[in-house]
């Protein structure tokens, strides 16, 4: 079995990936003072609100019905009263819908139902219960976990891949996760296997986090169809099609869906969603996120949606000093937040601060044609012929070079050594040609 | 509290355009030292003469033309030292001078600066001043501090057919032989291309097939392969210039096609043309195929696959 994937990076091997920050931090509870919770956490249109300033809500009672296909329920993560529901700056360019529920402290939950056991539950009740409980991938991308549980019609799954690589540097929530909560996350995979049909669960795990390997092992014991893959420590090895590619030797077919490689992958905490979702019937009201970098004291906090950054920062000691910069998501691919107003969504698995010398622009320079961006793109493009295209404004060009293939996981513009702004310039195309698609 | 917002990555490794630089002119000492060592002072004058030309000519382009000053990025200083390592000990200063403004005002900057050129500066400069002054180019020069074992002046090099010379292979390894500044040494340019190795600043691929291509093909064509590398240019060519990021391909496999051409191509020189050194054209003329390269040998895209059936 291939162990890793052709290309890749090693962003900061020298600190260990800066997961030992961290990795020995156990998750704590963090309870907000108020939530400004964000209906469009997913992919796909966003809910509609259905509760409005002033009303009394409980937890976990649903705020705001899904609308459309991708469509997912929000729930409300604290108890307590309605504040607004207005558009509110988000990691989005644009503000988003959200409703603020300032907390009454009571943690009143809604009467929750299981819906079965791990084992014998009905596994046609599995997938609706995990819309329900509004659950969607955990480990960035927030694509409504149902949809992808769903296998259409004359397709066929023949296996079921837990991502529990955690590449990004920094970020040890899924670690926690896995070292805390193992059987819950094998639970969540036997559900998946049993609500699909596929026989063969495999949790890949990157092997800097031995411990996590050594606890995920110990959980698969007995439980059928399940195992544990260690893969060499590389990013993007958490990559969808990285990891299909490495656990399975097959590659997805360009601008095609993962099941057309016979493979689903969902991340370990969604797996753990999903097995609180169908036995205790529990929405989707909290996640662990890493908080790491320019904060007194870092750690792995156990946060509900729509916490504020600020509060975030509170619960660990508050900014150190000379705090500059402030991303969701791990340091290659993580989202910039403006200030700390922002909230922790369903899919935020870090909040890390970078200090000024962190946070420093890098001047980009003209190409030299190195071709290390050739050499580490894990979809094999060639990135600086990509760029060439798009500051041409040759789009068509780009698309035909791979533009659309391209994952954004950030290796060429990180091995870049002219500093050109790779990744980002293909972001930017993607979203251009996403907006001349509407109109 | 305001954040700086910027796009992800948010962090990047080390090498910067500068540092890679800093790498071959770090790489290029021990030639530059074996050439004083083996031609005497003259050899650092030109060495001098050819950096201040080449980082002066850029500074001034990029004055007058009021573009972003980039001589920090240490390319114009390389592309000086590998002119001076190309030229004979007793190039006069003028000659000098013509070679570093072809190199950097007529193929790099003329065509867009850094990145942008599609022949190596140095070598096109020594191709242009080989056809104009083949007498000065081919001299060489006494005045060593080490006594050298032929007389020079007008002499030859080594290849020059008819040349009584004959020199051991530890004076074709250290350098006694006549040449250019930094050719000569091959101690000294494998210690460079060690330290490229190990820095990783280039991988093996470009010098190492070069290296076999060529002697394999003088072997096919009745040359001496191994007194063929010990002398002339061609591991400083496999070296130094071929490896020039800008006009070498950006896949592995394109630099092994490349480098095999480039092999091939001094050895069909050497062993059928009418120069005694092929070296320079070989290299620009894989300088020239290497757009096209790069458009046939791509990397398979990930995916690039029939549907599972």
């Amino acid at each position: 079995m291939k162990r890793t994937f052709k290309g890749g990076v090693h962003p900061l091997r020298e600190i260990h990936e800066g997961k030992r920050f961290t990795e020995d931090c156990a998750v704590r509870p963090l309870v907000p003072g108020q939530v400004t919770i964000p209906v469009g956490m997913h992919i796909g249109a966003p809910s509609a609100p259905c509760v409005k300033k002033g009303d009394v809500v409980r937890l976990g009672q649903v705020i705001a019905e899904p609308v459309g296909g991708l469509g997912l329920p929000v729930h409300a993560s604290v108890s307590g009263t309605v504040v607004a529901v207005e558009e509110r700056q988000q990691l989005r360019a644009k503000p988003e819908l959200c409703i603020t529920i300032e907390n009454d402290m009571l943690d009143d939950w809604v009467e929750l139902t299981p819906v079965g056991e791990v084992e014998t539950v009905d596994p046609a009740a599995i997938i609706p219960a995990v819309r329900a409980a509004g659950i969607c991938g955990m480990g960035g991308a927030a694509f409504p976990t149902h949809v992808k549980m769903t296998v259409p019609e004359g397709k066929r799954a023949d296996i079921v891949i837990l991502n529990g690589a955690e590449c990004e540097p920094y970020l040890t929530a899924d670690y926690r996760n896995m070292l805390e909560h193992p059987d819950r996350i094998v639970d969540g995979l036997r559900l998946i296997l049993r609500a699909t049909g596929v026989s063969r669960g495999v949790i890949a795990i990157e092997d800097n986090k031995p411990e996590a390997i050594a606890a995920m092992e110990k959980a698969v014991e007995g439980r059928t169809g399940c195992e544990v893959m260690a893969l060499r420590t590389k990013y993007p090895q958490g990559g969808e099609k990285q990891l299909i590619e490495v656990v399975t030797g097959r590659q997805v077919p360009r601008g095609q869906l993962p099941i057309e490689a016979g493979a689903l992958v969902f991340n370990v905490s969604t797996a753990r969603a999903i097995a609180e979702a169908v036995t205790e019937g529990r929405p989707l009201i909290e996640r662990i996120t890493t908080v790491a970098g320019c904060v007194k004291e870092p750690g792995n906090l156990l946060v509900r949606v729509g916490t504020p950054f600020q509060e975030v920062v509170d619960a660990c000691g508050g900014l150190a000093d000379g705090a500059k910069k402030a991303f969701a998501g791990g340091p290659m691919t993580g989202l910039c937040a403006p200030d700390l107003s922002v909230s922790v969504a369903k899919n935020n698995n870090g909040v890390i601060l970078f200090d000024e010398a962190q946070a420093k622009a890098l001047e980009e320079g003209p190409c030299i044609r190195c071709g290390r961006c050739v050499g580490v793109c894990p979809m094999r493009l060639m990135p600086y012929e990509m760029k060439f295209d798009v500051e041409r404004g040759n789009l068509e060009r780009a698309k035909a070079r791979g533009l659309m293939d391209c994952v954004l996981c950030g290796a060429c513009a990180y091995i870049c050594p002219a500093r050109r702004h790779l990744t980002a310039a293909f972001k930017t195309a993607r979203e251009e040609l996403a907006a001349k698609a509407r109109r | 509290m305001q954040f700086s917002v910027s796009n992800a990555p948010h962090v990047h490794q080390k090498d910067s355009t500068a540092s890679l630089m800093l790498d071959v002119l770090t790489a290029l000492m021990p030639c530059v030292i074996a050439g004083v060592w083996l031609f005497g002072w003259q050899a650092l004058r030109v060495t001098l003469l050819s950096v201040v030309f080449c980082v002066g000519l850029e500074l001034l382009w990029q004055k007058l033309g009021k573009k972003p000053i980039r001589i920090n990025d240490l390319s114009a200083a390389v592309t000086g030292v590998i002119l001076a390592l190309n030229l004979p000990s007793t190039a006069p200063w003028w000659m000098i001078f013509v070679g570093s403004a072809v190199a950097i005002l007529l193929v790099k900057q003329m065509f867009g600066g850094l990145g942008c050129n599609f022949m190596n500066p140095a070598l096109a400069a020594r191709a242009v001043l080989l056809a104009s002054w083949p007498t000065f180019m081919t001299a060489t020069n006494t005045a060593s501090a080490y006594p050298l074992p032929f007389d020079t002046v007008t002499s030859a090099t080594v290849l020059t057919e008819g040349s009584t010379f004959s020199a051991t292979t530890i004076d074709l390894l250290v350098g006694r032989i006549p040449g250019t500044i930094g050719e000569v040494c091959k101690v000294a340019i494998l210690l460079g291309l060690l330290y490229l190795l190990l820095r990783r600043t280039i991988t093996w691929h470009i010098p190492v097939v070069m290296i076999g291509s060529f002697m394999l093909f003088a072997w096919a064509f009745g040359l001496d392969p191994v007194a063929g590398v010990l002398s002339g240019g061609v591991l400083f060519g496999a070296v130094f210039m071929a490896t020039d990021y800008v006009t070498s391909p950006m896949t592995p496999l394109g630099q092994c096609v490349y480098a095999a051409g480039a092999g091939l191509i001094v050895a069909l020189i050497r062993a059928f043309g009418g120069y005694p050194e092929g070296v320079t054209y070989a290299i620009l003329l894989m300088n020239i195929a290497t757009p096209l390269i790069d458009r046939a040998i791509r990397p398979r895209i990930y995916g690039e696959v029939k549907s599972r059936a």
